[in-house]
């Protein structure tokens, strides 16, 4: 099996992700590129594992470890989300703007 | 071109198109949706790989707790369900300039690095089952497998301690009388009889007796 196409296929999908990440304004669509960057880790951590097949079988194990972790991930994620949500009344990630410098000074809000 | 190739471009090509759909669509929901069928593509490209437990694993955790997780979130920051215009921020742009320089320079390395890097697939039947990854994961990794716990119950924790409200840090006054129980109006002497009357009773009942009451 050729090697370039599962790896390629990967980088595809990271892009994805970061595109999602820096283009959206929704804080719960963040989070699901943040997945899907995971994911793209996730498919080359599993095609590397079948490349060496050693005993260890690193890969495999570091993905299931990558899908644990992406679920408490999202868990907290989500959690922050909607306390932000209950505060502000607003989950857009443009609008939370409290800890930048300048407007904080100027006493802008939200 | 095997026929493992194939199916690998094409679950690819599935998996990508429904991450670019999840990225661009304007319905929060069915953003969460087409994230299924990218993470549906990606689970059957692991078992093409051979890595069955890997992708019952994506399937059971991505598929069935993640998205639904995520479509909670959803419903629970009362987003729009129809069309909503304001899903992507100004600077759509510069993110499409990094994603598409992010995939050129990764795209270039890998295909000149991998250009010629064939692995047998055949020979690899087996090395995914979950009595290889199992015994992998408990004699090998037994210790990272622990710590994670840890981590998954800290992070359990922590969830419940950033949703619950009644714990943590003071509130502001006006949030804290959100939470008292409305009041109640004071029960008058004539209703009070009928208040005795066992709670299955409905009001029109109720009502009737009290004003017997307030007659007698």
């Amino acid at each position: 099996m050729h090697l370039v196409y599962p790896v390629v296929i990967s980088a595809l999908l990271f892009s994805v992700g970061v595109y999602g990440v820096l283009a959206r304004r929704n804080a719960i669509l963040v989070l699901m590129s943040v997945e899907l960057m995971l994911n793209a880790v996730n498919l080359n951590l599993v095609v590397f594992d079948m490349r060496w097949a050693d005993r260890l079988h690193g890969g495999q194990v570091l993905t299931l470890f990558v899908i644990v972790l992406a679920a408490a991930e999202v868990g907290l994620g989500l959690a922050l989300v909607l306390l932000i949500y209950r505060n502000r009344q607003t989950v857009d990630v443009d609008r939370l703007r409290t800890l930048r410098e300048r407007e904080a000074e100027e006493g802008v809000r939200q | 071109m095997t026929a493992a190739d194939i199916v690998i471009a094409a679950l690819g090509v599935v998996a990508v198109g429904s991450g670019v759909m999840v990225v661009t669509t304007r319905q929060l929901v069915h953003a969460a949706l087409w994230l299924v069928v990218s993470f549906g593509a990606l689970a059957a490209s692991y078992v093409v790989l051979a890595a069955e437990f890997v992708a019952w694993v994506q399937v059971l955790i991505y598929v069935g707790a993640i998205v639904v997780l995520l479509l909670f979130g959803i419903m629970l920051t009362r987003a729009p369900i129809g069309r909503s215009e304001d899903l992507d921020s100004g600077n759509r742009i510069v993110a499409l300039v990094v994603a598409v320089a992010t995939a050129a320079v990764l795209v270039t390395t890998l295909v000149r690095g991998f250009r010629d890097a064939y692995f047998p697939l055949k020979a690899r039947v087996g090395s995914g089952s979950s009595a290889t990854v199992g015994a992998s994961l408990f004699r090998y990794w037994v210790l990272p497998f622990e710590a994670l716990s840890v981590l998954l119950l800290a992070a359990l924790i922590g969830a419940i301690v950033l949703s619950r409200s009644d714990i943590g840090p003071e509130r502001p006054v006006e949030d804290a009388d959100d939470l008292k129980p409305p009041k109640r109006p004071r029960p008058r002497p004539g209703v009070a009889l009928a208040r005795l009357r066992p709670r299955n009773a409905d009001d029109e009942d109720t009502i009737v007796l009290s004003r017997i009451d307030e007659e007698a």
